[in-house]
């Protein structure tokens, strides 16, 4: 479809304040090499991850959305980080039918001290989505309709199995 | 007698259910029958298209517009009564904000004509036969509107003035805001804000709703043939799933009081820029599966991955009214609109 070559998928990144974006910090001072596709913004907790979020990084051009947070158990405001699992799970299976494949969405709970796996978490990640491709969503929601002259027939060619052309029939 | 001011009511993509319940106003029929003269309304008065483009511009006061816009008939209608009209009604959720038409955004203009006009069993077309926007015939040429891919929102093909929102809208909610735009045509009241939803409420279904609540969780959701649910409790606690968290109230909680969960036709919260995002948080927030810290994480995920399953139409059940206002407005489908079928 679109050109592949050279295509760099754009990642957006939501942290937690606390462990993930420990992770993400000691990954950078640590000098640990990972793709730069990633933006990441930082929330005070995943779960306060609206799934609003997700579907604006989508609608506005992201390939894919990397959600991370502390490991189950270890939130630092309790459990919100199960119900970001939830929110998540149910959200990748409704994004499945926009089309929106499930691998462009992924959660990754990682302790401050993770940083090196951090980072070869996201490399994965960008290698996944840069081999699913572009997803250019502002082309697919506002994909324009034919035009007048784009019309004239045939605008939709009969199936193969039948060789004759379209022709009005008067019910009989 | 032609000093009345003038009301239009048309339909674009739309199932006539809007135009019921606004006969369904009763006796104030008369009422609305002594302030305005129709000026346009296919359901029950023979006007013609052609009448109305013979009118000058601003020449209807109120139209009462229900409907999406599904095709290309609809966008002209929507446009040219636009300019018809003083005041631009998106009556019910098909106008307001794409309703159950705008559910076929989740598939392509191809998979639509192919399943009606080819695959469904109950279909006898051995010539394969499609709506050609325009056929030669020896008169001339016949045309027909063009089915779009993408289905609309009133106010995504035109200025719109008001929302009415509901699937349909509630007869009660109808007459008041017919009250309301009496008033100012009559008696100069003030109207609306422009760009008002009108004829409903600005809290969650939920506050109008009698069910007893408990602020329980459950494990699993169930769809409405697996579960009987029990009297006077609240449906979403007891694992039905229900939009009365997410969705406007107006209607008097209609469906949680006869058992069925709310659909979620009354639309956003004000504010909220996507129901199916907020509808969608609400309902995970309901599940209870979380564990403890030292459980095996992909056992929990497959845990959490089963219970959202019980969810079988996430999409289709959180955008119900509001594809066509949702971001992502419609799904990636492998055809382009432009392809043909082959
Ligand atoms: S809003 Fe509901 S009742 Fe009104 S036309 Fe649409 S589907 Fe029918
Ligand atoms: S039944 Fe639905 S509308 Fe009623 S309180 Fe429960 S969630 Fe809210
Ligand atoms: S309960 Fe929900 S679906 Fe039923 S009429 Fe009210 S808003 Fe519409
Ligand atoms: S603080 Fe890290 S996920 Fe809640």
């Amino acid at each position: 479809m679109s050109n592949e070559n050279g295509f760099e998928p754009l990642i957006i990144g939501f942290t937690c304040n606390w462990c993930s974006y420990r992770a993400a910090d000691l990954a950078g001072i640590s000098r640990v090499k990972y793709p730069p596709n990633v933006r990441l913004i930082r929330l005070m907790c995943s779960g306060r991850l609206d799934p609003l979020f997700v579907l604006k990084a989508f609608a506005g051009g992201a390939d894919g959305v990397l959600i991370s947070g502390c490991h189950p158990g270890e939130c630092h405001y309790l459990e919100q980080n199960y119900k970001t699992l939830r929110r998540v799970a149910l959200l990748r299976n409704m994004l499945t039918q926009f089309g929106i494949e499930p691998q462009r969405v992924k959660l990754l709970w990682a302790s401050a001290a993770e940083g090196v796996r951090f980072a070869e978490e996201v490399s994965k990640m960008v290698e996944e989505v840069r081999a699913l491709g572009p997803l250019n969503w502002s082309q697919i929601a506002g994909a324009p309709e034919p035009t007048d002259e784009e019309l004239t027939p045939p605008d939709l060619a009969p199936p193969p199995s039948s060789q004759s052309q379209p022709v009005m029939e008067a019910v009989s | 007698m032609s000093e009345k001011p003038k009301l239009a009511m048309y339909w674009a993509s739309s199932c006539g259910g809007c135009e019921i319940v606004t006969l369904g106003i009763g006796e104030n029929l008369l009422l609305v029958d002594e302030v305005f003269d129709l000026a346009f309304f296919p359901c029950i008065a023979d006007f013609k298209v052609a009448d109305v483009k013979g009118y000058p511009d601003g020449y209807i006061d109120v139209c009462l517009f229900n409907g999406a816009i599904r095709n290309s008939e609809n966008e002209e209608m929507a446009k040219l009564l636009r300019q018809k009209s003083k005041i631009l009604v998106a009556f019910g959720s098909c106008a307001y904000e794409g309703c159950i038409p705008a559910l076929s955004n989740l598939t392509s203009r191809e998979a639509t004509l192919r399943t009606v006009f080819l695959e469904s069993p109950t279909v006898d077309n051995p010539e394969g036969v499609l709506p050609q926007p325009r056929h030669q015939v020896e008169e001339g040429v016949l045309e027909l509107p063009y089915f779009y891919h993408t289905v609309r929102s009133l106010d995504q093909v035109v200025d719109v003035d008001y929302y009415i929102p509901g699937c349909p809208p509630e007869p009660h909610q109808i007459w008041a805001v017919l009250q309301v735009v009496v008033a100012a045509l009559t008696e100069g009241a003030p109207l609306p804000p422009k760009g008002s939803v009108v004829g409903a409420g600005d809290v969650a279904v939920c506050e109008e709703c009698p069910l007893e609540k408990h602020e329980k969780t459950v494990a699993r959701f169930y769809r409405p043939y697996q579960v009987r649910p029990e009297p006077g409790l609240c449906l979403l606690e007891q694992g039905i799933v229900c939009m009365g968290p997410s969705t406007r109230s107006g209607c008097g909680a209609r469906c949680p009081q006869v058992g069925m969960g709310c659909r979620g036709c009354y639309g956003p919260l004000p504010g909220v820029e996507d129901q199916g995002a907020r509808s969608l948080t609400a309902l995970a927030s309901v599940l209870d599966v979380a564990g403890k810290p030292g459980d095996d994480e992909q056992e929990l995920e497959q845990q959490v991955e089963q219970a959202v399953a019980t969810i079988v139409d996430p999409a289709g059940t959180f955008y119900r009214f509001s594809m066509a206002h949702s971001l992502l407005r419609r799904a990636k489908t492998n055809g382009a609109q432009k392809e043909v079928v082959s």
